[in-house]
């Protein structure tokens, strides 16, 4: 086995964060390698550097030409680090949807003033290593018609048909069901027996254990640890990757109370299975956590949105605490007692231009507490925002602030803030931990299982299964726009309900 | 290469651009001035003169600067919201329309009654304005840009109708006038023999007021939320299409005031030619004064310094006075671009952001 790549000493910093911090790492031939850390751990900024999106500030790349021999990479140029066999595949894929997999694979690889197109021989090759990695997926019909299973595959053909031999994966089972993700793993040890070097990102722990041969650990920037998958077990890893003891969440018995988010018969009609629900029925009671588990993109969104107010149900009713809602509105809701966590907190929870004060009471603005006939008391807000600020512990430039200078998980922290101080009866919180680091995603479990404890009904919709298995009272799956009851807690269980497979 | 904001803006540099680009802007508009023959050094000084050399030509300017500041708050507001508000032209001339409407008698109102009744109409034409194209936007979901625009035409066509017909001036010998409002009605001077008119006081007024309205009140909040981020704005419960209703009906109410004020407090008629395209330039004012109600008077009183200067030194200079437009020309770019050099920088690098290419 021979190294294909050698990373020695590679550091990068973006503004005050040092994301990476002389990062040395070797791949060998046939090897597959996980790199696995919290969100924020830089991973991703490793990666990127390798395929040449970002510039390191100091270190060196070696890569192995064709004939073996490692060679200095120029460093910086995706162009250059792809004719030298290195490949990536983002987390978010990088398709046109309109075009077919065939046209979607060979794009960029022709010439541009080349008048034909050989389709044909690049079908044979594609057909050929189909065939010897076992990775399946339909050339002609256009990528927007596919799965998200579907279209990984034609990223990592993408991939494979410029003949890469180092492949990068950054987090690739983050969209797919528990068996989705296990026969893409099989697929990838198929492909390293026949010499392929890979890569992938993640921070499962399960999967980095069943599928890696090699792990090194990244924590703040920095390599903490390199295990050989065999000798190593789970809570080795985990005592690497946050540094200290991981606590677990502790959930106290609690006797779930009345209803009190009532959705009976709700239909929307949306453009496709996806966006829609269909006589979709759901009860959340007080001292309850409802889990909605399953890959996103399955309804998710038009659920949460119905709860949050955005939708009008074309069908059913939905009432909160005995109270029917008729043609809801956020600031029904609102009204009504239900605090949202919206599932994008950039682009939903916060005005990123106007201050963290601001944002606090956006969802007030009629309270006597912020104005006074119709005039903000601006001294009080302030005065108001930095005590919340303190209790919720967000740090960050100041109240005063705009609100995009904080970090994702302070940005949180000040919507749990928002949506705790008005005591909500109902509580949506739509993947509330997503790319949060593991201490905000504790803080955040902390308060919706206190909020619990206190009497809200919640409802956790969420991707992470060990998430809403670790917080829920009842769990439902929701896959192509309906829900169905988990019976156990089993994973193999739910993830079989994830893909819409059981009966 | 790309363009991102730059995240603190220092002191010196918020102080430096400005002066550096009305500098560039001054020796840039040298070249067209020495190449029509004149003294560059002679030709500044009298756009000087022309501005700040007597009572007299201070008044002009203030004169200038008055419906600027009215067009330039009806953009700026607009703008704040995302509402592009490209009509405010238009605007102009309805406010106009209603002023001669309501003002040359055709209601027998007493002449304390009657003013107050001029503005209020004129604003309320300039608001029924940009109503209708915020209507069909909400409702329908037509671009605001679009149809703002092409209202102005439309609006100034029919001004020309109504010029040529009801409300043409019986003793204006046959000129394209409506007739002059009754003399009780027209806005006081503010020095004798001088153009400049209360309109100015009124202008500023407003300003004041919008500034206090977006900064202040829980309705500016929601516009700059909704400006800012409707998605979030939605989400926590604000009204999004109402807040920009609102906005519209202040914008064009503004934008209509313009109108009134040219008419009522200097020209006294309406022509089709009342504007030089004030409605325009209100937006080159609320972008120089990066959309706030006071800058929005700082930066009319620039634009309307710019315009009178090259026009007088044209006239003393007797050069064409197509090189006075050439002058406001190039001060406006190099302002601007200087505003965007303070906001904004270049990086030239072959990075990338994340997942990016």
């Amino acid at each position: 086995m021979g190294k294909v790549l050698a990373l020695k000493g590679l550091s990068k910093r973006f503004g005050s964060v040092l994301a990476n911090d002389d990062i040395d790492l070797d791949l060998n031939k046939g090897e597959v390698l996980a790199l696995l850390g919290e969100n924020g751990s830089g991973k991703t900024t490793l990666m990127n550097m390798l395929f040449g999106h970002y510039l390191p500030d100091a270190g060196s790349i070696d890569v192995a030409n064709s004939d073996g021999s490692l060679q200095p990479l120029i460093l910086g140029q995706p162009q250059i680090s792809l004719t030298n066999g290195i490949g990536m595949v983002h987390q978010h894929f990088t398709l046109a949807e309109n075009l077919n997999a065939l046209d979607n694979i060979t794009l960029g690889t022709e010439r541009l003033f080349s008048l034909h197109r050989n389709t044909h021989e690049a079908r044979l090759k594609l057909t050929k290593i189909m065939e010897d990695t076992g990775l399946q997926a339909p050339l002609d019909i256009s990528v927007g018609k596919l799965s998200v299973g579907e279209r990984q595959r034609i990223e990592i053909l993408k991939a494979l048909y410029r003949d890469v031999r180092i492949l990068v994966l950054d987090e690739p089972t983050a969209v797919l069901t528990p068996q989705e993700a296990d026969a893409l793993f099989e697929n990838i040890n198929a492909m390293a027996r026949n010499g392929l070097s890979v890569i992938f990102i993640s921070h499962k722990l399960r999967e980095v254990l069943s599928f890696s041969q090699r792990i090194v650990v990244l924590r703040q920037g920095k390599k903490v640890g390199e295990l050989i998958t065999s000798e190593t077990n789970e809570s080795e890893i985990a005592q690497l990757m946050v540094g200290g003891g991981v606590k677990s969440t502790q959930r106290e018995a609690c006797d779930p109370g009345v209803a009190i988010l009532n959705l009976k018969d709700i239909s929307i009609r949306g453009s496709s299975n996806r966006d829609s629900l269909s006589d979709l029925s759901l009860q959340v009671h007080k001292h309850e956590i409802l889990g909605i588990a399953g890959v996103s993109g399955n309804g998710q969104t038009v659920l949460a949105n119905l709860i949050a107010g955005l939708h009008t149900p074309e069908n059913g009713s939905i009432s909160v605490d005995g109270k029917d809602i008729e043609k809801p509105t956020p600031q029904k809701m609102i009204r009504s007692g239900v605090g949202r966590i919206p599932e994008d907190r950039h682009h939903e929870g916060i005005i990123g231009t106007m201050n963290l004060a601001d944002n606090l009471i956006i969802e007030q603005l009629d309270d006597p507490k912020v104005q006074n006939y119709g005039i903000l008391k601006r001294s009080e807000i302030i005065d108001e925002a930095t005590e919340r600020c303190k209790e919720y512990d967000v740090r960050g430039p100041g109240v005063q602030a705009e609100a995009r200078l904080f970090s994702g998980g302070n940005i949180q922290k000040m919507i749990l803030a928002r949506v705790f101080e008005q005591n909500p009866k109902l509580i949506l919180a739509n993947q509330p931990t997503r790319g949060l680091d593991m201490g905000a995603s504790a803080e955040v479990r902390r308060r919706l299982l206190k909020a619990r404890t206190d009497g809200a009904a919640v409802v956790l919709i969420s991707e992470d299964l060990d998430e809403v298995l670790a917080l829920s009272d009842r769990i439902l799956v929701m896959h192509d726009g309906k829900l169905t009851a988990a019976e156990t807690r089993d994973r193999a269980h739910i993830g079989l309900l994830m893909a819409g497979t059981a009966a | 290469m790309r363009i991102e904001p730059r995240q603190n803006l220092s002191k010196t540099l918020l102080i430096a651009v400005p002066i550096l680009s009305s500098i560039a802007a001054l020796l840039l508009a040298a070249i067209p001035i020495s190449f029509a023959g004149a003294n560059v050094l002679q030709a500044y000084q009298e756009m000087f003169i022309g501005v700040f050399g007597s009572v007299f030509s201070i008044s002009e300017m203030l004169t200038r600067a008055t419906p600027l500041i009215f067009t330039g708050l009806a953009a700026a507001l607009a703008f704040r919201a995302r509402l592009w508000n490209i009509g405010a032209e238009g605007q102009l001339y309805l406010g106009a329309l209603l002023s001669v409407v309501v003002g040359t008698g055709y209601f027998d109102l007493p002449p304390l009654l009657l003013m107050p009744m001029i503005i209020l109409c004129g604003a309320m034409a300039g608001a029924a304005g940009m109503a209708v194209p915020t209507l069909l936007k909400v409702r329908f979901g037509a671009d605001e840009v679009v149809t703002t625009l092409l209202l102005n035409f439309v609006i100034l066509i029919f001004i020309q109708m109504m010029l040529e017909g009801a409300l043409k001036d019986p003793m204006g010998l046959g000129w394209p006038q409506s007739s002059p409002i009754v003399e009780e009605a027209m806005l006081p001077q503010l020095l004798p023999r001088m153009r400049v008119h209360s309109g100015l006081i009124i202008a500023v007024f407003c300003a004041v007021i919008v500034h206090f309205m977006l900064s202040r009140t829980v309705w500016g909040f929601r516009v700059r939320a909704v400006g800012e981020n409707s998605v979030a704005a939605g989400y926590a419960g604000i009204p999004v299409n109402r807040s920009l209703f609102m906005v519209a009906i202040f914008s064009g109410a503004l934008a209509g005031l313009a109108g009134v004020s040219e008419v009522a407090g200097l020209k006294g008629y309406l022509t089709a030619d009342l504007s030089p395209g004030f409605g325009y330039t209100g937006i080159v004012v609320a972008m120089l004064a990066g959309l706030s109600p006071l800058g929005v008077v700082l930066a009319a009183l620039f634009i309307a310094s710019v315009f009178v200067g090259a026009d007088s030194m044209s006239r003393a200079m007797g050069v064409s006075s197509y090189l006075a437009d050439l002058v406001v020309a190039l001060s406006l770019l190099s302002v601007l671009i200087g505003g965007f050099v303070t906001r904004f920088r270049v990086v030239w690098s072959q990075k990338h952001s994340e997942g990016g290419k």
